[in-house]
This record gives structure tokens, sequence and C-alpha cells, in this order.
């Protein structure tokens, strides 16, 4: 074994001398992602506090019909705009998010007593028009709520008989629970770190070697090959883990940074819920060296290689994105499916729940295994002697 | 001391060695000698264990490469043709991994460095990284990891490749040193000068088959020739890949 060693410290030791493998490793996870996450997490409280604290200019179509109506909208801190010529068309061309229409027939039902129909017009694809659209909505009906009760208790009828039913919220969720951003997006940020963590190392030596025409004396040696392959597949997974805690690391310093008022989020990565996840996550980085070395192996040239890491890619992508777009309750069987079950393990320990030892092994085991399998493939693989020819 | 019996190897359809068989004593320099895609290199892997011979008997101190590779590779020591150093690594590094992959202890690779820095004159460049070295630095490095392990027998793939005559006339004093030390030393190369300067024995290899085999003496005998180059020519019976 001591071969196997003595790559595993070359490799290790030799990558640390590249800038390339350097600025994956270390900058690509722990310094890009987080700032990442900030960013994105200011940008999208800013943008929804503006708008909900953005005063209102609403263009109203026919405020003649309707002048109670648009006092109470000014009294509000609604600014009325005039109408322009074709409402329709200026929502349509984005000039105008929401623009208010009393129709004529306004005065006469609400005369006679009739539901008197308002239209409110924009387009709710929009996803910016949501906040003033709801805005408005709101006090459409807090004045039609407001007539309402008055028209009743001029009948002598308690306004409270019309309220058969009244809908109270029980919150349930943790202020945790609330983090969606990041609950959804740590996992996937943390599975592409264990592949990209380690993979310039895999192709640099694998593919890299063949390129620069030093396999070949390597191979002269009198050490096995299998020693050789784990020793570099080791370098590499060693580089993917430090790579995933560094990240993890940089995001538990991030995460107070976030601004959590804005989201309703106040989630925090306390030591417990890092080793946790660093447990859970360890056996996707062999997982992930196995496959990278297995691939990068497998092309004749540093080029080739790489192409082939898109693909790779993708690999933590689909269990990520599955549980992005439906996000599911864990269950026991989800757990011996490998990079499926960390999604969910990194969620439940973000949350700040405690994982049973059972999840954790399954999800573990299953994940080692195969990663053993995919090794003993490179293994074969690189007892083939035409791994050793680039042309 | 190398014993090869009609050895094959083929690549698909491509039939790059047919029918091989030669000796090597130790003690001697041996060239191998043949124009591009003769199989001088298919033939070398072979003997390193790299490639397994399709047909044939390879012996190299009475141990078989199929059945004792480890063994066989502590006592080989190869200079490929590429070099293959690792340019983010000092000449010293280079030199101390391969004697790490040996299994030699740290003590016995320090001495080693030292002495084979003496030998092949290194002091200057021993600690720098090999990226940017001169082809001359490169072939030192290449030679003192190859010979790192004290191996018997040593193996150079065009080794004055690109060198300078200053450095070929060095690498010669050196290559005849091992040889005066009792080493089997195997030579392939292009270099008609460097044949007659340093091989006891030339084995001209064509097209898969040996074209001739003896000493420089032996061959201008047997083709009626005056020069080796001239030799050469008529025993692979063309002039093709002499150029290249």
């Amino acid at each position: 074994m001591s071969g196997l060693m003595t790559v595993y410290k070359k490799e290790v030791r030799e990558n640390l001398r590249d800038r390339r493998s350097l600025f994956n490793s270390v900058l690509l996870g722990p310094i890009l992602f987080p700032i990442l996450f900030i960013g994105l997490a200011y940008f999208a409280g800013n943008k929804q506090q503006e708008r909900a604290e953005k005063i209102l200019e609403v263009p109203v179509v026919g405020a003649q019909h309707a002048a109670n109506l648009v006092s109470f909208l000014e009294q509000q801190g609604v600014m009325i705009q005039p109408a322009p010529e074709d409402p329709e068309a200026s929502v349509r061309a984005q000039e105008v998010q929401v623009i208010i229409r009393i129709p004529e027939q306004f005065p006469s039902q609400w005369k006679s007593g009739k539901p008197a129909v308002v239209e409110l017009i924009a387009d709710p694809s929009r996803r910016e028009s949501d906040i003033p659209m709801q805005r408005i909505r709101g006090l459409l009906n807090a004045y039609g709520a407001q007539i309402g009760q008055l028209r009743l208790q001029l009948r002598g009828v308690s306004p409270n008989l019309r309220s058969a039913i009244m809908v109270k919220d029980v919150d349930l969720s943790t202020p945790q629970s609330r983090g969606m951003l990041v609950m959804i997006m740590l996992p996937y940020v943390l599975m592409i770190t264990a592949f990209t963590g380690g993979m310039h190392l895999a192709i640099d030596s694998t593919a890299g070697e063949k390129e620069r025409k030093s396999l070949e004396p390597l191979l002269i040696n009198p050490v096995p090959r299998w020693q050789i392959m784990l020793g570099k597949m080791s370098a590499t997974a060693t580089y993917a883990f430090a790579s995933l805690s560094l990240t993890l690391l940089a995001f538990r310093f991030a995460f107070p940074l976030l601004p959590t008022g804005a989201l309703g989020v106040d989630l925090n990565l306390g030591i417990k819920a890092i080793s946790g996840i660093l447990l859970a996550v360890a056996p996707v980085v062999v997982l992930a060296a196995a496959m990278l070395t297995t691939l990068a192996s497998l092309a004749k040239s540093l080029r080739e290689a790489q192409s082939y890491m898109g693909l790779v890619f993708m690999i933590p992508m689909i269990p990520s994105l599955i549980f992005m777009v439906n996000p599911m309750k864990p269950e026991t069987w989800m757990m011996a499916i490998p990079m499926f079950s960390q999604n969910l393990l990194i969620g439940e320990y973000v949350r700040g729940e405690s994982v049973s030892l059972l999840w954790l092994a399954m999800s573990m085991g299953s994940t080692l295994l195969l990663g053993f399998g995919v090794a003993a493939i490179a293994a074969t693989l690189f007892s083939r002697p035409r791994i050793v020819f680039s042309n | 001391m190398i014993k090869v019996k009609n050895l094959h190897k083929s690549f698909g359809k491509i039939k790059a060695v047919r029918g091989i068989s030669f000796e090597v004593h130790d003690g001697e320099i041996t060239g191998l000698l043949g124009p591009n895609g003769a199989g001088k290199t298919t033939t070398l892997r072979m003997l390193y264990s790299l490639l397994p011979p399709d047909e044939g008997e390879i012996r190299i101190d009475g141990l078989d490469p199929a059945k004792d590779a480890m063994s066989i590779k502590r006592t080989l020591g190869v200079v490929p043709d590429s070099r293959g150093l690792y340019t983010r690594m000092s000449a010293r590094e280079n030199i101390v991994y391969y004697g790490e992959l040996h299994g030699m202890s740290c003590k016995d690779i320090n001495t080693r460095v030292e002495e084979l820095v003496g030998t092949l004159d290194m002091t200057d460049f021993i600690d720098r990284r090999t990226e940017g070295f001169s082809q001359g630095q490169r072939v030192k490095v290449a030679i003192a990891r190859a010979m790192v392990h004290k191996p018997q027998t040593v193996m150079l793939d065009e080794p004055s490749n690109g060198l300078d005559v200053m450095s070929t006339r060095a690498l010669r004093r050196y290559i005849l040193g091992l040889k005066n030390a009792g080493h089997s030393v195997i030579l392939s190369t292009h270099i008609m000068q460097e044949v007659a300067a340093l091989c006891d024995r030339i084995i001209i290899i064509a097209d898969g088959q040996i074209a001739a085999d003896g000493s420089a003496q032996d061959l201008l005998q047997k083709s009626g020739c005056n020069t080796l180059e001239d030799a050469f020519v008529h025993l692979i019976g063309s002039e093709e890949g002499l150029l290249a």
C-alpha cells in the first residue's frame, strides 16, 4: 500500500501548486457560491420590500363615476394618475402595471344596491405586477367591505351575520423551515461542490498525465496499477472533501449576513448541522471521485476529458432538480437512493431536525457501495494496456 | 541479461512485431536500430511489461514479465523518448518520487540523489522546477529518475534527441560508464554516430522483424558497405523512414 500513499501524497502536493486546481476547489465553491447566495437573497428581499413600500401610482379610467372610491384610494396614499387613452394597450406595453377602470354603469349599480363592477386591468403573468395588484385589490376589497358593513348597519342587521365562517391561520412553520431559497439551493450547491472540488485533479492526474506523457514512465514503476489509480482517486476525494468543508464553513459565516427579515428566514448552520452534513455528503465525494477518475481515464486528452465533465455535472443535478421541482417528504426507502438521499438529509439538517441513524446509515451505505462499484470499474480500466497511449 | 524469443504483437489488423528474437548481455550496450514504425517502441514496451506479447517469450534475468511484472520492474530503469517529467515539481522531487515508488527509504533516496547529482552534474538546477528546462537538463533528470533504484537493466529511448554536442558527449560518457559497471544497456536510436560510438551489438529492426544482428563490424561485412549508414539502408532494404 506504500505505492498508493506515495501517489496520493504526490498528487495532493503537486496540485496545490496548480493555480487552476486551487481555483476550482478553493475559490469556486467556497467563495463564489456564498456570495451568489447573499447577493440573490439581498436582491430578492430588496425588490420585494421596494415594491411593497413604494407609493402606488395608478391610472383610473372613469374616475368621475365613483368620486368617493377615488378619494378613499387617495386617503390610503395612492397617487391617482390620469387615464391613458388605451388602458389595455398601455398595460400590454408595460407602461403601467395596473389600471383601475370604473365603468359607466357604476353609479346606477351602486345606487340600486347591486355589486358595482370595478375592473382591475393587469397582466398577472408579469411577476413584477403581483405586488401592486395585491395592494390595489386589498384596498378595493377594504372599501367594499366598509360600505357593505355600513349598509347592513343602516338596515339594522349585524355585519357579523354575513361572516358565516372565519378562517384563522395557525402557522406551525419554524423560522428555519421558512428559509426556502436556502433550503432548496443549499443541497444542490453542496452536491455540485462534491463533484467540482476534485474535478480538476481527477483530469490532471489521469488524462493530463497521459497527455504530458508521464503516465508511461510512471507505470513502469513496481507499483500495481490499482494502487496508482486508488492513490489518484483518493487525492481527488481529498480535494473534493476539502472544498466541501470550506464551502460549508463559508456558508456558516455567510448565513448571518443574509437579510433574514426580508425573507422571513432564520437559518443557521451550527457545528452539529455542519458535521452532520459533512458526514452525509462524504460518501458522495467518494462516488464523485470514482466517477471522475473513471471518465477521465477513458479520455485520451485533457480536452476530451473536459468535454466529459459537462456530463458529470448532470449527475448531481438531476436528483437536486427533482427535489427542487417536487419537494417531498423524506421516507425511509428514499435513503437508499444515492445522491437523492443526501438532498433530503441536508434539508433535514438545515431545518434543525435530528436525523435518525438508520437514515444516515442507509444513505451512506448505498452511496459508498455504488462508489466502490465504480472504483472497481476504474481499477479494471486502468489495468488495460490501452489506458497508457494517447494516440 | 535479456532473452527474447519469437515475439509477436498486433494492434487490430496491424502487425507491429512479427517474430523477433534476440539476446542482450550484461556489460554490453545493445542498440535497437530501425526506421519509424518498425516496432522498436512496441518491443521495448513489451520488455518493460507495459504491453503483453500476443506470442513469444521474454526473460529478463530469468524472470517472465507476464508472471513477475513487479520483480522485473524493480530491476529496470527506463528513460522514455518523451521524458515525461512533472513540470510543477523540482528535479529533486521528480527523482525522489520515483525512489519512493520503488519503496526506497528516505535516507537511501537522499544519498542516491546526491550521488546522481554528482555524476550527472545537476547541482545548478536540482532544486528548480522542471518547467522550462532545456532538453539536456530534462534528459539528465529523466536518467537520474530511471537510475534512482540502481537497476541492472537500463533502457534508453532516443536519449540524445535534441541535445547539443557537449551534452551528447557527457551522455555517452555516462552510458559507457553504465556498461563498465556491468549493467546491460539497451539503446533505441536513429543516430548512426551514436550507434558507432557506443554499441557493442546492433539489432536492426524493420517492419516488425529483425533485419540484422551483430557488431558494427559484422554489419559492414554482411552488407559489403563502407559506412554504417549505407549498411543500415542496405539491410532494411529501403531509405524509407530514415529522414523522419
